[in-house]
């Protein structure tokens, strides 16, 4: 029997990137926040100091703050006909845990999504004609236009590192000229380059590309943020991904937000607090609140007039599968939406191995590259093509960490004296060309509640169906051999070519790009929630994350999720709390 | 990119702050004036038990002292256990005698040899302030310390040898900045209670005014801003801002002084914070003389330790970053004649106070379980005799002194 | 609905004094509420890397994984496995939570998966060693009469290659996931920081280059790929840190 605390204005599940953002503006409004997160406290000198933080074992390996498979998990299977199988140890992606989520450890690439990824339907349906069957894809019901303000703000809050190039229309040399338009140049100026980054620039202008670098959250200088919170310059210490950092030089919830939000007293965080479900008035018409549990086992009932789902696009679906909020969605009959668009990443590309030069790839920060842009999203001629879609094309230097890259070329047998020696003849003087495409939604590709397994407290797992599909592989294969022409001109003495083939592997690690599930859109038959990130369903429950996402674009997705959290609190602040209720009529 | 304009950063950020207390607007309030003398005096700090959560003036924090232990009274208006039964004239006493309501003497832990530069005016604003607040019922633990100074007479001895009372009497030949900058030097803040050098009995050696005291084996730097002096290398808007916004140039607030930031300097007027720092810069001291270089082998292992530990924060030339982490080339506390400091931070770890404007927490981790006693040894000792000043060497049964003080503290 | 005094009045039911239930200060820890962010000095979590006692082979187990590492990774004119001692970086594996599968998720029904679903054996990796040590002892002796730790290289190779091939089986257990997993120990034992008891010396990352856990390499970004030589660091230190 869940005891009954005292109630808050808002309840936030989860407290990472999302939950800060929520946090920050719903204090600074005055209402009562409270969040609750399952894992532990974490901050910089005592989680990731500059004094520990380099452990390639305990932090990637050993998963050292990613969430705990035995704590909680999913099922994964590639289709409908096979039966999914726990993800016993995490590989393909790497869910955060505990506060500051994955905006911890993740690399600080932050782009931000093309004006026409967020009407990827009407926009391609009007190019091309109609879509191919299966595709589910769908417009998000919010437009570039609307976020610009908020996406600028929140790269404000992270300092991220950049070079404007489009700015208010006008075309800027030495950015990206495909981006959308950018109302103000990014706060710092970019990252300085390396030798590998200097070899991409020149192989891809030599074949007609624009390449430009790209925007980081790791700091090119010393920096102070709208918060008054201070970031230090980045030092390439080649332990950015999978890591915390030490020396306060990525934009994390911890380095941009927190501290200014833990001195406002209308603020309160509960650590090692798992929510187990979000709550119904017995009308069924709005949520009272959630049921979570701390590490006494005990239950709590805790009230609240909102409630924001902050935990990850797979435990937010989770999450309303298991409260039975929304209609589960059905892969049959296409009908139902919670659960439905699960979409992740196609990777490919392209690794040059030097001879006399030395890349020095522990020289390295998560978000140090240069990319170009020239064939993501529409930014190309499809016709005749068969997919739509795309991704960008960029050479990183993000670490040279050995258990993890020891690239050997071609026809190198997986272990004994020869590989050993060719993974010594070859450290520091390889640098890949990769390719990170878009995802585009299908029918069979959904995310329901798995009928066997559970996790300790009995509830189900998360089932994940996923594999690639046709446009993916057309995507990939039509991509893959520009990246290749760019890593032959860079220099090197030969290049291998890792192509996207078969089926979606799970044990791989490819990115933490998981979105779907809690679609946004305009048509509550078709989606979980509507422009403004509000329930269909439940008006006072918010969902936020990339979850949102009706379909992944060719980029990483944090800068988009951090703009719609900014544009949806926002509603809340500006339209909901003078007037609650649905913010939009269905 | 290492220059920073921290003041016109602040200034754009000034509308987007939480709300911070009130600025301090001079008033014909009494009330509002003994407010501003009491956060200028920071009695507010010693006189709560910080470390057990205890409500604010309510007294009963542990003072370590050379002598033992002293808990601080309750300030709070409570007929029985605090000051309800006061009348001005005993506040006055108190502040500017040392003595109390039954005519008792107060330990010098009570910096009264500073306060006593207040005047009557000052000591009954402080007073209508104090009177003002909530009475809090809270008895104070008795005091801790050996016979026979656990009786209070033995104190009159003390002020024979070690007391005046005076008033503070402003120098004509000075400007009227200087003079109200030493004013709340030697009065209200009682810079001089941690900054100066002690003699045996605990009181203050005037030749060593300002030049540096320890305190709970805390050593608290010379700020003599003037030529020669610990903060010679200081400007005027660099002093302000490490009082006003707990970060400069050269280092931050932290531990007891990030406390006096926090709920002391942090909130007093810019002008008064400006004075103060006229005042230091008019401080000269004499250049220490420059120690002989240090055996090179220490030298190499300990610009090895600091590459590979330190360089990611203070960086390879040892400049830092400046508002982030201090340059230790020039820096006061590695320099010290004292390193307790800078050995106390380097096995402990250091945090620079956050503030109302600046809420951002940048901490220094601890290197205690990392490096040995002879390696921090060797590290100090390569940033003492290679930085911009120079400094003598540290010895490997130094840094194991504080490590076992700090381990008995942590018990 | 959200005037100023409902607010109020919920601020101070909730953090004031409060008859309603309120969540065990014990089990949960709570922040904020006004306190800006903890710290204390010595706060810290650093590596913790298990006692150098913790071991989990039996001496006859010790011999056959330190045989097979000595083949996966030789030592030939560069250093091996032996030389990195990653053996015993394994056996400390195995004690710990990593042994135990403690942080997988190993609940049951365990049925056999796709490739594409990795791990999926019952076992959680000490165990699986433990059976699969049992199942190459057996095949080496049926095959060629002598435990795998007394064959000649070549037949190691050759009974690795059989194992990494799928041409060798074990009845109760899959041989490719042994397989798969120590050769991933292996590496992990080679390359990871010495004091997780491989990597000895920090040979390993001295042989490819390495530099190890520096954490400041902005001098060095111009390096415009010439070779950058520094002594490999780990978190415990090098011996450059201590006056001979």
């Amino acid at each position: 029997m869940a005891k009954q605390l005292s109630g808050v204005d808002v309840v936030l599940v989860g407290f990472g990137w999302t939950g800060a953002i929520y946090a920050e503006k719903l204090t600074d409004a005055g209402l009562d926040v409270l969040a609750l997160e399952r894992g532990p406290w974490r901050d910089t000198t005592k989680d990731f100091a500059t004094t520990f933080a380099q452990d390639e074992l305990r932090y990637y390996w050993r998963h050292g703050m990613f969430q705990e498979a035995a704590q909680s998990t999913v099922t994964f299977r590639n289709n409908s006909a096979q039966t999914a199988l726990p993800m016993r140890s995490w590989g393909s992606f790497l869910p955060g845990n505990g506060v500051g989520g994955s905006g911890v450890h993740w690399n600080g690439q932050t782009y931000r999504f093309l004006p026409s990824d967020f009407v990827a339907k009407s926009h391609n349906e009007e190019r091309y004609g109609p879509l191919p069957e299966g595709m589910t894809i769908q417009d998000y019901g919010v437009t570039y236009e609307e976020l610009e303000p908020h996406f600028d703000y929140f790269e404000k809050i992270c300092g991220i590192c950049g070079k404007a190039g489009n700015l208010n229309g006008n075309i800027v040399a030495g950015g990206n000229p495909f981006e959308g338009p950018r109302s103000d140049e990014y706060p710092n100026p970019p990252m300085e380059m390396t030798f590998s980054q200097d070899r991409f620039e020149a192989a891809a202008r030599n074949v007609g590309l624009n390449p430009f670098p790209v925007p980081s959250a790791n700091m090119s200088r010393a920096y102070v943020n709208p918060l008054g919170l201070q970031l230090a310059p980045c030092t390439y210490c080649g332990f950015c991904e999978k890591h915390g950092c030490g020396n306060y030089s990525k934009s994390s919830p911890q380095t941009t937000i927190i501290p200014a939000l833990m001195k406002r007293p209308n603020f309160a965080l509960r650590t090692d607090s798992e929510v187990l479900s979000i709550e119904k008035s017995a009308d069924g018409s709005r949520t009272t609140g959630v049921t979570y549990v701390d590490t006494s086992g005990e239950s709590f009932f805790q009230p609240a007039d909102i409630v924001v789902l902050c935990a990850y696009p797979l435990e937010n679906t989770r999450l309303m599968l298991l409260s039975q909020i929304g209609e589960p969605y059905d892969p049959r009959s296409g009908e139902g939406v919670v659960g439905k668009n699960y979409c992740y990443q196609v990777m490919s590309g392209a690794t040059v191995f030097f001879d006399k030069e030395y890349t020095n790839g522990f020289v390295g920060a998560g978000a140090l590259g240069m990319a170009v842009d020239d064939y993501n999203g529409d930014n190309f001629d499809h016709s005749g093509l068969g997919f739509i879609g795309g991704g960008y094309i960029a050479c990183y230097t993000t670490n040279a960490r050995p258990i993890e890259s020891h690239p050997v070329p071609d026809g190198v047998p997986g272990w004994g004296s020869e590989w050993k020696q060719a993974v010594q003849a070859n450290f520091l003087k390889t640098a890949s060309v990769g390719v990170h495409g878009a995802s585009m939604a299908h029918r069979s590709n959904y995310l329901d509640l798995d009928p066997t397994y559970t996790d300790r407290h009995g509830r189900p797992l998360l089932r994940m169906t996923f594999d690639f599909t046709l446009n993916d592989r057309r995507l990939s294969a039509h991509l893959t051999p520009v990246a290749e022409e760019i890593a032959r001109g860079m220099g090197g003495r030969e290049v291998v070519v890792g192509e996207r083939k078969g089926s979606y592997d799970s044990v791989p690690y490819q990115t933490t790009h998981n979105t779907g599930g809690t679609i946004m859109g305009t048509d509550p038959q078709t989606s979980v929630c509507n422009r403004y990130c509000q329930s269909w369903d439940l008006p006072n429950l918010f969902v936020a994350g990339a979850g949102l996402f009706p379909q992944n674009a060719g980029y990483n997705p944090t800068d988009t999720v951090g703009a719609l959290a900014y544009w949806s609190v926002d509603a809340i602040i500006s339209k909901y709390l003078s007037q609650p209720g649905p913010l939009v009529q269905a | 990119m290492r220059g920073f304009a921290l003041i016109s950063a602040i200034s754009c950020m000034a509308s987007v702050t939480a709300t911070a207390p009130a600025a301090q607007e001079l008033s014909s309030s009494q009330v509002e004036r003994g407010r501003y003398l009491t956060i200028a005096g920071d009695c507010e700090a010693c006189h709560t038990d910080i470390e057990n959560d205890g409500l604010p003036f309510a007294g009963g924090r542990a003072l370590g002292t050379p002598f033992g232990t002293i808990y601080s009274p309750n300030l709070t208006p409570d007929d029985a256990t605090g000051l309800g039964r006061w009348t001005r004239e005993d506040f006055h006493n108190a502040l500017n005698e040392g003595i109390d309501d039954e005519g008792q003497h107060l330990y010098p832990a009570m910096p009264y040899p500073y306060y006593t530069l207040m005047s009557r005016d000052e000591t009954d604003a402080i007073f209508a302030y104090l009177q003002s607040l909530e009475p809090v019922h809270a008895e104070d633990p008795e005091n801790d310390l050996p016979f026979p100074l656990n009786i209070r007479m033995s104190v009159a001895g003390w002020k024979l040898l070690f007391f005046e009372d005076e008033t503070f009497v402003p120098d004509p030949d000075r400007s009227e900045d200087w003079n109200r900058g030493r004013f709340l030097v030697d009065g209200p803040l009682h810079c001089g209670g941690c900054h100066s050098g002690k003699n045996l009995l605990g009181a203050s050696k005037e030749d060593e005014y300002l030049r540096g005291g320890l305190l709970e084996n805390w050593f608290a730097p010379n700020i003599r801003a003037g030529a020669g002096g610990g903060i010679a290398h200081w400007e005027t808007d660099d002093i302000v801002e490490f009082l006003k916004h707990g970060r400069a140039k050269h280092t931050a607030p932290m531990q007891r002084m990030g406390e006096v930031v926090s709920i002391s300097t942090q909130h007093l007027r810019e002008e008064d914070l400006r004075a103060v720092a006229t005042y230091l810069k008019s401080l000269e001291d004499e250049i220490p003389e420059v120690e002989d270089a240090p055996e090179a082998a220490r030298l190499e292992t300990g610009a090895g330790i600091y590459f590979d530990n330190c360089a990611a924060c203070h960086a390879a030339d040892q400049s830092g970053v400046p508002y982030f982490f201090a340059p230790l080339s020039t820096s006061n506390k590695v320099h010290a004649e004292d390193p307790s400091s800078a050995i106390r931070i380097i096995l402990g770890g250091a945090r620079a106070q956050p503030t109302d404007t600046i809420p951002s927490m940048l901490a220094m981790p601890p290197f205690s379980w990392k490096l040995s006693d002879a390696q921090i040894a060797d590290l100090l000792t390569y940033l003492r005799g290679t930085g911009d000043r120079r400094a003598g060497p540290i010895s490997a049964s130094q840094v194991a002194e504080m490590r076992d003080y700090l381990a008995e503290e942590e018990h | 609905m959200f005037s100023p005094t409902r607010r109020k009045v919920l601020k101070a039911l909730l953090f004031g004094g409060t008859a309603i239930a309120a969540p065990s200060a014990l089990y949960a820890a709570e922040y904020g509420r006004g306190e800006g962010m903890p710290w204390s000095p010595f706060r810290g979590q650093p590596p913790y890397y298990g006692t150098v006692e913790a071991s989990f082979f039996t001496p006859a187990e010790r011999g056959a994984v330190a045989a097979i590492c000595a083949r996966l990774i030789p030592s030939d004119d560069g250093p091996g496995a032996s030389d990195a001692d990653v053996v015993t970086f394994i056996d400390r594996q195995m004690a710990s939570f990593y042994g135990r599968g403690q942080h997988w998720y190993m609940q049951g029904p365990f049925l056999e998966g796709t490739a594409t679903q990795g791990y999926q054996s019952e076992h959680p990796p000490a165990q699986l060693y433990r059976h699969a040590l049992v199942a190459l002892d057996t095949y080496c002796r049926d095959a060629y009469e002598a435990g795998f730790a007394e064959l000649s290289e070549d037949r190691q190779d050759a009974v690795l290659k059989g194992l990494d091939e799928e041409e060798i089986t074990f009845e109760k257990i899959s041989a490719k996931t042994f397989f798969d997993l120590i050769l991933k120990n292996t590496i992990e034992g080679f390359f990871a920081d010495p004091i997780y008891g491989g990597n000895r010396d920090m040979v390993a990352w001295r042989y490819i280059g390495f530099p190890g856990t520096r954490y400041d390499y902005r001098d060095f970004v111009g390096h415009n790929g010439a070779r950058i030589q520094l002594e490999p660091v780990s978190l415990m230190g090098r011996p450059g840190w201590s006056s001979p």
